[in-house]
Parts: C-alpha cells; sequence; structure tokens
C-alpha cells in the first residue's frame, strides 16, 4: 500500500497526464523552442490564435476518430459526413431557415450517419475499415447528388460569424474544441459508456462475459464521430462562407494522425481525450511551422509522415518492451 | 562408449537486469529418459529450457551432450544437437499441409534446387506411419486437424530433425483424456527409441503416469532430481512451495442450504435434455472429458448460448435469462475457461478489471467514485492476497495465478448467488491452485453455490460435494460425495459413456 506523502501527486490527474504523454509534450515543446527562435512572427498572439483556430477542425474530428479507434474500429467517413452535412446545413439556410435550427438539423444528419455506420458496425461482423470506406464514397456521393456537384454560397450572417467571432480574445472556435475536449474527456473517462468502450476495444468477448451493452455502445462510438464530423462540416462550411461537396476529402488522414500521435491504440482499447488534443497541436503547429520557415507543401507532407512513423515506433517499443518483461519472467 | 547421459547442463547460472532467475543449475537427462520438470511459476523451469534451446544465453555455467562440452551454445548449435522443443500453444501454419509444415526450413531438395514436394511427401507419409497416422494424407491442411493431431504434427517435425532431446511444455493443456493416452503412447516409443523427454506440467497426476523421473525448482535452483518410484505426490509439492503441506484439499462441505437453481430437460444444440438441482453452499462439480458439454452447459445458464427447450427455475421463479448480462443482474458469475480470451482486459488496470462488471455501484451518470472503487479493490486485493505493484498495473504483467484472482475478485465483487468456474485452476501453479481451492470453500461456506467444471478429476473428487458427469452433451450420471467415495475410473466410466473399464 501507498501510503506515502507522494501518493497525492502520484494520483493527481496533471502528474498523470504529464507522465502518459511525456513524449508527445517533449515533442510539442521542442517544436515551440525552435519556431520561437527561428521565425519572428510565430511567437505572437494573433498567430498562435490563428492557429488553434485552425486546428479546431482537426481536432475536432480526431476526438471522433479516437472513440472509433478506442472501441476497436475506424470511421473512415468523417470526411464525407462533412461535406454532407456542410452542404446539408447551407442549403437548408438558403431556403430560408435560421442558421441556429439549419445547424441543428445538420448535426443531426451526421448523428444519423455514424448511427448507419454504427449498425452495421455493430450487428455484423464486416471489418469498420470496410463500412466506413463504404459510407464514405455513399455519403460523398449523397453531397455530390445534394448539390448537384456544385458549390454553395452562404450569405447568412449569423451562419457566416462563426468563424470569425471571438469570445473575448479567444476565437468561438477554439472555445467550442475545448467544450468538445471536455466533452469527450468526460465521456471516456468517467462514464460507463467510456468503460465499455475501453473494455470492447480491449477484448470484446470479455465484455460480453462482463454484462457489458456492447451493441449499444458500439453503436454510440459511431454516432459521437457522426456529430463531431458534422459539426467540423459546418465549421468548414462557415469559414469559406460556401459548402462544398468535394470537402473534407482525405481529412480522415489528418484525424487519425492526429489520434495515433495521441497515444490511441490502433487495436482498440487504449487512448485519452487529452493525448489526442495533443497530437492534434502537434500536427496543426507543424503545419504552421513549417509553413512560417517557407518549406514547400511536398516537404510538410513528407514531414509529417515521419512523424507519425516515428511516434507510431516509439509507442510499439514501448509496448514490446513490457512483452519482453513478461517472457522473461514467465 | 557412449556416455548414457545424453545431456548435462552445470552450474548454470542467469540473470535478468540484475535479478538472478537461476542460481547453480545442474540438469542431467539419460539417454531414453521421460523427465518431469516442476516448479511454481517463476521457478525458472522456462528461462532453464529456453537456454537449452538457445534462445536465452547463459552467464555462466556448461552445457555438455554426450560428455562433449558445447561452446558458442546458440539456436542452430541447439538445433544440430537435436534439441527440440514443443511448446504449449501450436505454432503450426494452419492453411499449410502437414508436409510443408514439417520440412518448413529443411525443405528437400532437387537437382535444380527447387522443392522436391513428392520426396517431401514420401518422408511425411513415413513419419506419420510411426507416429499411428498412416490414415492421415500428408496434404492435409493442418487447420483440418484436430488439437491432439496437430499436436502430433509437431512431434513428427522433432522426429524429421533426428531429435534427440524433446522439451514438452504442458502438452496436455488442451487434450482430451483419450488424445493424452495417445500423446503418452507416442511418448513411449520415443522413449524406447532412445529419445530423451523434458517433460514440463502441473498436472501431477500425470508426472507420476509417464515419467521416469521428476527434477523440482524453486526460485531458480535445483531442488531435487529423484526417481519417480521414490517420492510421493506430498513429497513433490512440498519441494515445489518449499514448506508443509498440512492440507492441499480443503476438507469437505458438510453442510448445504435450500434449492437455488433447477434445469429440467434443458436442451440446445450442445447440450442434451440436462436435469440438474444446485443448492446455496454446495460445490457440483461437473467432470467429463473436453467437449462433453460442460463448458457450454455454463454457457446456456449464464445466457451466453442459447436454450432451445427446457425450463430453468432460479429462486424459486421461472427464469429467462436472455444475456450475460441478465445473469449478471440477477446474481449469477461466470469465471470463463480461457481467462486470456473471455476474462481479462490485458492493456487495461487491475482495478479496472476488478471493477468492470460493478461500475453501477460507484459511477453515476458522469459521477466517478473514485475512493470508492479504490477501496473496493482494496479489499480483494487484501482478501485473496494478489500479488502486484498496484492497483494501476496492467493485467498484462501479473502472473496465470495473480491473473485469476483478478478475475475472481472481479466476480465475487458483484457478490453472487451462483459462481460458475470453469477449469480455474488450468496453468496456475501448485501454490495458487492451492489458496483458490480454499478460497472456493470459503465463498461456498458464505452461501454461495458453486459449479466447478475441471478436467482434474482429483480437483473434483475432492473438492465437490456432488459431482455431475457428462459425455456428450448429457448429464449421464451424478454421485453425492457426501454419502458415496467416487474413484477416478469410476468418472471416467460414466465420462466415456460406459465405455471404459472400470476397475
Amino acid at each position: 500500500m501507498s501510503v506515502n506523502k507522494n501518493s497525492y501527486i502520484k494520483n493527481n490527474f496533471v502528474y498523470k497526464f504529464i507522465k502518459k504523454n511525456l513524449m508527445i509534450l517533449i515533442a510539442l515543446l521542442i517544436m515551440f523552442l525552435i519556431l520561437a527562435v527561428g521565425t519572428d512572427s510565430f511567437m505572437t498572439g494573433k498567430n498562435i490564435m490563428s492557429v488553434l483556430r485552425q486546428i479546431s477542425i482537426n481536432g475536432i474530428l480526431a476526438f471522433g476518430m479516437a472513440m472509433a479507434l478506442i472501441v476497436g474500429g475506424i470511421d473512415l467517413s468523417v470526411g464525407s459526413v462533412m461535406a454532407l452535412t456542410g452542404c446539408l446545413c447551407v442549403q437548408i439556410i438558403n431556403n430560408g431557415v435560421p442558421a441556429i435550427p439549419a445547424i441543428i438539423l445538420a448535426l443531426l444528419a451526421g448523428a444519423l450517419c455514424g448511427f448507419l455506420n454504427g449498425v452495421i458496425a455493430a450487428f455484423t461482423e464486416i471489418p469498420a475499415f470496410i463500412i466506413t470506406l463504404a459510407t464514405q464514397q455513399c455519403f460523398r456521393g449523397i453531397a455530390f447528388l445534394m448539390t448537384g456537384g456544385k458549390a454553395i454560397s452562404s450569405y447568412d450572417e449569423v451562419f457566416c460569424s462563426i468563424g470569425t467571432i471571438s469570445v473575448g480574445p479567444v476565437p468561438f472556435l477554439v472555445v467550442i474544441t475545448v467544450m468538445i475536449l471536455a466533452f469527450t474527456i468526460i465521456l471516456l473517462g468517467h462514464t460507463k459508456f467510456g468503460r465499455g468502450m475501453y473494455a470492447i476495444g480491449g477484448n470484446k468477448s470479455a465484455a460480453i462475459y462482463s454484462g457489458i451493452h456492447v451493441r449499444r455502445i458500439v453503436l454510440g462510438s459511431y454516432i459521437i464521430p457522426g456529430v463531431y464530423a458534422a459539426l467540423a462540416g459546418i465549421i468548414l462550411a462557415a469559414r469559406v462562407y460556401s459548402a462544398q461537396p468535394g470537402a473534407g476529402e482525405g481529412y480522415e488522414g489528418d484525424a487519425i494522425a492526429a489520434a495515433v500521435l495521441g497515444g490511441v491504440s490502433f487495436s482498440g482499447g487504449i487512448g485519452s481525450a487529452g493525448g489526442v488534443m495533443l497530437g492534434a497541436l502537434v500536427i496543426g503547429f507543424m503545419n504552421n511551422g513549417l509553413n512560417m520557415m517557407q518549406v514547400s507543401s511536398y516537404w510538410q507532407m513528407v514531414a509529417k509522415g515521419l512523424v507519425i512513423l516515428v511516434a507510431v515506433y516509439l509507442d510499439t517499443l514501448k509496448k514490446s518492451k513490457r512483452l519482453k518483461i513478461k517472457k522473461q519472467e514467465g | 562408449m557412449r556416455e548414457s547421459n545424453i545431456l548435462k547442463m552445470q552450474k548454470i547460472n542467469k540473470s535478468f537486469s540484475g535479478v538472478r532467475v537461476l542460481h547453480d543449475v545442474d540438469f542431467v537427462v539419460k539417454q531414453g529418459e521421460i523427465r518431469a520438470l516442476v516448479g511454481e511459476n517463476g521457478a525458472g523451469k522456462s528461462t532453464l529450457m529456453k537456454i537449452l534451446c538457445g534462445i536465452y544465453e547463459k552467464d555462466s555455467g556448461s552445457i555438455m551432450m554426450d560428455g562433449v562440452d558445447i561452446k558458442n551454445y546458440s539456436i542452430p548449435e541447439a538445433a544440430r544437437q537435436g534439441i527440440v522443443m514443443i511448446h504449449q500453444e501450436i505454432v503450426l501454419v494452419q492453411d499449410l499441409p502437414i508436409s510443408e509444415n514439417i520440412f518448413m526450413g529443411s525443405e528437400p531438395k532437387t537437382l535444380l534446387q527447387t522443392v522436391d514436394f513428392s520426396e517431401m511427401r514420401k518422408k511425411t507419409k513415413d513419419l506419420l506411419a510411426q507416429l499411428d497416422m498412416e490414415q492421415v494424407s500428408p496434404d492435409t491442411l493442418v487447420r483440418e486437424l484436430s488439437i491432439s493431431q496437430q499436436q502430433m504434427v509437431e512431434i513428427a517435425r522433432a522426429l524429421s530433425k533426428r531429435a534427440r532431446v524433446i522439451i514438452m511444455d504442458e502438452p496436455t493443456s488442451s487434450l482430451t483424456e483419450k488424445e493424452v493416452n495417445l500423446l503418452f503412447r507416442q511418448i513411449r516409443r520415443l522413449k524406447n527409441q532412445g529419445v530423451a523427454i523434458i517433460y514440463i506440467s502441473h498436472r501431477m497426476d500425470e508426472i507420476f503416469e509417464i515419467a521416469d523421473s521428476v527434477t523440482i525448482m524453486r526460485d531458480g535452483q535445483h531442488i531435487k532430481t529423484e526417481d519417480i518410484k521414490g517420492v510421493t505426490y506430498s513429497e513433490i509439492i512440498k519441494n515445489m512451495v518449499g514448506r508443509e503441506i498440512s492440507e492441499y484439499y480443503p476438507p469437505h462441505i458438510e453442510k448445504v442450504g435450500q434449492e437455488i437453481l433447477r434445469l429440467s430437460d434443458v436442451s440446445n444444440e450442445k447440450i442434451h435434455h440436462v436435469d440438474l438441482t444446485l443448492h446455496k453452499g454446495e460445490i457440483l462439480g461437473l467432470a467429463g472429458l473436453v467437449g462433453a458439454g460442460r463448458t457450454e452447459l455454463a454457457n446456456a445458464i449464464f445466457g451466453i448460448d442459447e436454450i432451445q427447450s427446457g425450463e430453468i427455475s432460479y429462486q424459486g421463479k421461472k427464469y429467462v435469462g436472455k444475456s450475460p448480462r441478465d445473469a449478471i443482474r440477477n446474481g449469477m458469475a461466470l469465471v470463463p475457461e480461457d481467462r486470456k480470451r473471455n476474462g481479462l482486459f490485458l492493456e487495461n488496470t487491475i482495478a479496472f478489471n476488478m471493477t468492470i462488471a460493478i461500475m453501477d455501484r460507484f459511477i453515476k451518470f458522469i459521477h466517478q467514485d473514485k475512493k470508492k472503487e479504490q477501496s473496493i479493490v482494496d479489499d480483494f486485493i487484501d482478501k485473496l492476497s494478489i500479488k502486484m505493484a498496484g492497483q494501476e498495473q496492467l493485467a498484462v504483467e501479473l502472473s496465470g495465478g495473480n491473473q485469476q484472482k483478478v478475475i475472481f475478485s472481479k466476480w465475487l465483487a458483484t457478490q453472487p448467488k451462483i459462481l460458475i468456474l470453469d477449469e480455474p485452476t488450468r496453468g496456475i501453479d501448485v501454490g495458487a491452485k492451492m489458496e483458490i481451492y480454499h478460497l472456493m470453500n470459503e465463498i461456498a461456506a458464505s452461501g454461495v453455490a458453486i459449479i466447478l467444471i475441471s478436467s482434474e478429476l482429483s480437483e473434483v473428487i475432492n473438492l465437490s460435494t456432488r459431482l455431475g458427469v457428462m459425455c456428450e452433451g448429457r448429464l449421464t450420471k451424478i454421485f453425492d460425495l457426501q454419502k458415496e467415495t467416487v474413484s477416478q475410473e469410476m468418472v471416467m466410466h460414466y465420462a466415456t459413456g460406459g465405455y471404459a473399464d472400470v476397475s
């Protein structure tokens, strides 16, 4: 029993957070240092806020992706859901509906997309990768059908202000992202639903034996990424004042990257919202920093790919070390 | 002159990251000897055997084959010396034919250096014939073989390498009784050919049946090697755990409460017309061969498998449970047979594992009472004396016995009225087994009804108040052990459907 004076510190969530995400925190810090020293305009409040605003979309998608991954699946359809719900939202607004109810309808549409993914994932044995690869095509197709393949502009003031307004010095988008972060933290870490997700992703069969509502939880774990994707889609449309059926293509890649960088296991059962946030920050600041250092966008892609490889490699190293210890004992 | 000591390991030492796991271990095996190697988990058996196979490098000591000191010991060198290990888990490629599995990496070649498939097939046929498997074609995919046949393929592979020392690590853990007998016949045949067998097992009955001699290890030390005829069951156990064992099995339960569960004519695809009653405070043993329907019966009660006909009444009322969730809500608990597959969340913490079935008790919507959870977990860690670094340690890092205790805790925490235990001591060392036996008795004494499924006959006979025997999905016999004494032969008689001889 550890009833020493350190036990309080050790149980403190800040300590736990730092310990768990040490690698990525150090990476983030080094990046900050390099950028602060290497460029003039990085360490300005304006730039930081603008990066945070840019990160919001990928961050929100990554939280959803993390949920799908933790429960043992994946959601490749998020980019298409973004396009579909963005188009739907703007179209409804252009038909004379006020922005707020239109946004709510679009979020519900996102939930419906997630529900479809979830039903198939929960009631069939089709791998999530295949399910969401298929629905990615379907949702994208519907977005094109709905708009006739054209971008639709929005002139609604309320809608377009989403991307620009601030709460005090903090952009509204950052506030939304933080709210989603908080919601995800609570859901994953403080509810039966969250524990159930980790259990299912860790060992589905054992979860069934433990009396966990496996189907219900799997379903929920796809509905939420759907809603998050819809939110991201609405934000994207609002920022560029127009919804495009081709929007969000390939965004699932960055979301997966952020989740994995943040310590979410690809085989399910492991990951935290805080880590994912850090993952999204690393990717966001890396993009921004490389831009500022005038690295070509092609090299940026190369760099991003390498970072992901290294991060996941370090993660597997940690795992295999544990296995080795276990083997030596056995 | 050939020395009859085929293998001589002397003063072997080994440390892992500063921790000494083998101290001056001597291990000598004669040609044609069947040597049982026993010891608790962590005693150093596996480490010693891995050194013998060249997987680990020894820190000091010598390994001699036929009296010749082998320098630069390595995996290929061990293979050259004819040392072959047959692992507990089968390591065959399921979708390749038997022949290609046997000669993998050492395929016979034609003049053009391509694989000589006809030669390979011919050699495989010979090997299979040696093992009484001439009816099986060398082209059969491994996937289509039973577990015991797959094990025979592993033995055939060992033979193909001209094995002189074969190490078998718990080879019977997934075999039926009949298959075990088949395996033993082959082991004896190998012995007669002069092959030395090192046989690692936790099952005492088997050791006395098959081994010529036994080596006991404890805490990385060689404790004793003796002729099997010169030792008793309790001597071996005493040397393994390092203290006097007063009572390996707890005393039989004498007082049994009222009826809690009744199965009337329950059937599904795997079990047929089962009638059974269960009482508070009793341990009902279920014996039978692997595949006799014991696990399936447990699964049917627990709501994992559907019941197609018949009725279950629980606490006097008709019970219709459709899922494990229903069963848990109604006070049932099941410790499953395959603890890694169905029981544990290996990558999660001990605390997570222990409380996953009782989340209602400390999580209300978004409020988590961490303190309450911790105190529940601490309670069980204490009560079951689980050895671990802390609540936050991952389950994967625990030994088998401690993992099983974590699963026990998880189910005891649900405060069950019925506790179903499916092979609760499989792969667990003697010390932990004993603890689990005594724990079971305590649980039963507190009024919980226990169903104990076990393939170790001495276990069910010594622990149960009543003992049901199953065969081909039917419950063929129920012994009342409070009134009659039962021998293993009698149980086997009913387990094999009355075909086995009763002596």
